[in-house]
């Protein structure tokens, strides 16, 4: 994957935000969010549970709009798009949601299809043929295509929402705790499917993640969000030496540092 | 003081509630009439709401106007007025009965069937899922609903007032001894055309608004289970109050004159 330096991107980043903030009533989850994500870059963006990285990723696609701050795709604002321009923006994003998020009622290919089908009004013949080329992309064979999203495993199922997520060829991807919720073995497999996927497509890709071996294998660039900031970034391989006490905190998962969880001692 | 803040909160809820739900039926309205549509979705609902309920109504109408003749007969013929009891049962049946008892079923059977769908899908992400596949959750989701609600409860509600007044007429000949020909005769006497349209758009009403509510509360339950689980409950209280209300307001507006 290309090689880019945080403090200088070349060009216009592919996503840039500035003091993005996001409150839900008395709770600030986003206090400041600047961040910079560079056309081709896959950025992983790490912290515990509870630190606002559902938020902001539903910030940048358009799902939830910031109480303050800007977001800019390709230098465009899209904090307050109308709708029909929220919908050309969206047709540039993929994203894999963390529960698989397949709609139960379609069939696989169905499923992998509906962006060609409902979104681009392709034929669902040639939609058809496409989805079947992105389901053996990520390892799934035509037999599975027929079937409903509730008879397959959980790794299958991700695995279907990975290829839904690629099928309209998006220029950014986001994926949303990939590896939640599966063996170490299908963790790897997703990741190294995740990397492919996103090299093949030459994509921009931000993941959310507090798995760390998944977060070392798909980043070029990693993040540290905590309490609605960024508390660190850098290149994948300074995550070690970071010389930040909170990222080698969460690194090692120790329970004593800088971050204290909200934990009532009896 | 604490009497006044506990008002005050309740005022505050009751106004976000219903402003949610007024910027909520706005948008559904017109995402309901502006393309894409969903013609195949719009059709499965059909099926669903008026196909499908079918068996529910037709029972339901079938013994409202059984029961109609019987409870009559045994007023009237006190007063030896039993040649009333068609019209009775008609008038009731095509009036009232009919499109306020379906309604009450349809909305059992499909307002919480909507609630659960939209909100399962959307505790688990399939509704943020459509949008980041470029389509609009209310074109898919909700518009489909609206139309089919509203175009298929008028339908079911004239199969149930010919079914329900066929239930009278069962009582009437066979329990009660009337002449078949002069029980249908009598049907037909006192029968006019605003009886029977005024219950069929109390019928379209109550389908929008079956539909409507259970849209609603699918879409925006949270929390899992047991946020579908309240989502569900909501949306068939807030339908079948809605429709005992609209109900005597259309009813205010088509016979406030007579």
């Amino acid at each position: 994957m290309p090689d880019s330096t945080p403090s200088q991107p070349a060009a216009t980043p592919k996503i840039r935000l500035r003091g993005v903030r996001k409150s839900f009533g008395p709770k600030h989850v986003l206090n400041g969010v600047d961040l910079d994500v560079g056309t081709g870059e896959s950025l992983v963006i790490i912290g515990g549970s509870g630190t606002g990285k559902s938020v902001l990723l539903k910030c940048i696609l358009g799902l939830l709009e910031p109480d303050g701050g800007r977001i800019e795709i390709d230098g465009e604002d899209t904090t307050h798009l109308r709708p029909r321009d929220r919908e050309r923006v969206m047709r540039k994003f993929g994203m894999l949601f963390q529960g698989g998020a397949l709609f139960d009622s379609l069939q696989v290919w169905e499923n992998v299809a509906f962006g060609l089908i409902q979104g681009e009004r392709m034929g669902r013949r040639e939609a058809k043929d496409i989805a079947l080329r992105k389901l053996a992309q990520v390892g799934l064979g035509k037999e599975v295509a027929e079937l409903f999203p509730a008879e397959l495993s959980g790794g299958m199922q991700k695995r279907v929402s990975l290829a839904r997520s690629i099928a309209t060829e998006p220029e950014i991807i986001f994926f949303d705790e990939p590896t939640t919720g599966l063996d170490p073995i299908m963790s790897d497999v997703i990741n190294d499917l995740i990397v492919k996927c996103v090299r093949d497509l030459g994509a921009t890709a931000v993941s959310i993640t507090h798995d760390m071996a998944s977060a070392r294998k798909i980043a070029d660039r990693i993040a540290m969000i905590h309490q609605g900031r960024i508390v660190w970034q850098g290149h994948a391989s300074e995550i070690d030496r970071s010389g930040n006490a909170m990222v080698d905190q969460f690194v090692h998962g120790r329970a004593d540092g800088p971050i204290q969880m909200e934990i009532l001692h009896p | 003081m604490t009497f006044v803040a506990a008002t005050g909160r309740a005022f505050l809820v009751l106004l976000e509630a219903t402003g949610a739900l007024a910027i909520f039926t706005a948008s559904a309205l017109s995402h309901s009439v502006r393309p894409p549509f969903y013609p195949r979705l719009i059709l499965r609902q059909m099926v669903d709401i008026g196909y499908y309920s079918l068996p529910v109504v037709g029972l339901t109408a079938l013994f409202t106007g059984m029961v109609l003749a019987l409870q009559s007969y045994t007023g009237f013929a006190r007063f030896q007025a039993e040649g009333a009891i068609a019209t009775v049962v008609v008038l009731s049946v095509t009036r009232e009965l009919g499109p306020v008892l379906g309604g009450l079923m349809v909305a059992g059977r499909i307002g919480a069937a909507m609630a659960a769908e939209i909100g399962t899908m959307r505790v688990t992400e399939q509704v943020d899922a459509l949008t980041t596949l470029s389509t609009n959750p209310f074109k898919y989701l909700v518009a489909p609903r609206l139309i089919a609600g509203l175009t298929m409860l008028p339908l079911l509600v004239l199969v149930a007032d010919v079914i329900g007044v066929f239930g009278g007429f069962l009582i009437g000949v066979y329990r009660l001894d009337f002449n078949p020909a002069s029980y249908i005769s009598r049907t037909w006497e006192y029968l006019e055309a605003v009886d029977v349209i005024s219950g069929l758009v109390k019928a379209a009403v109550f389908g929008f608004l079956i539909a409507l509510m259970g849209c609603y509360h699918g879409y925006r339950s949270r929390g899992g289970a047991q946020g579908v689980g309240t989502a569900t409950t909501n949306s068939v209280v807030s339908a079948s109050v809605l429709i005992l209300v609209t109900n005597y307001l259309i009813t205010g507006i088509f016979f406030s004159t007579k």
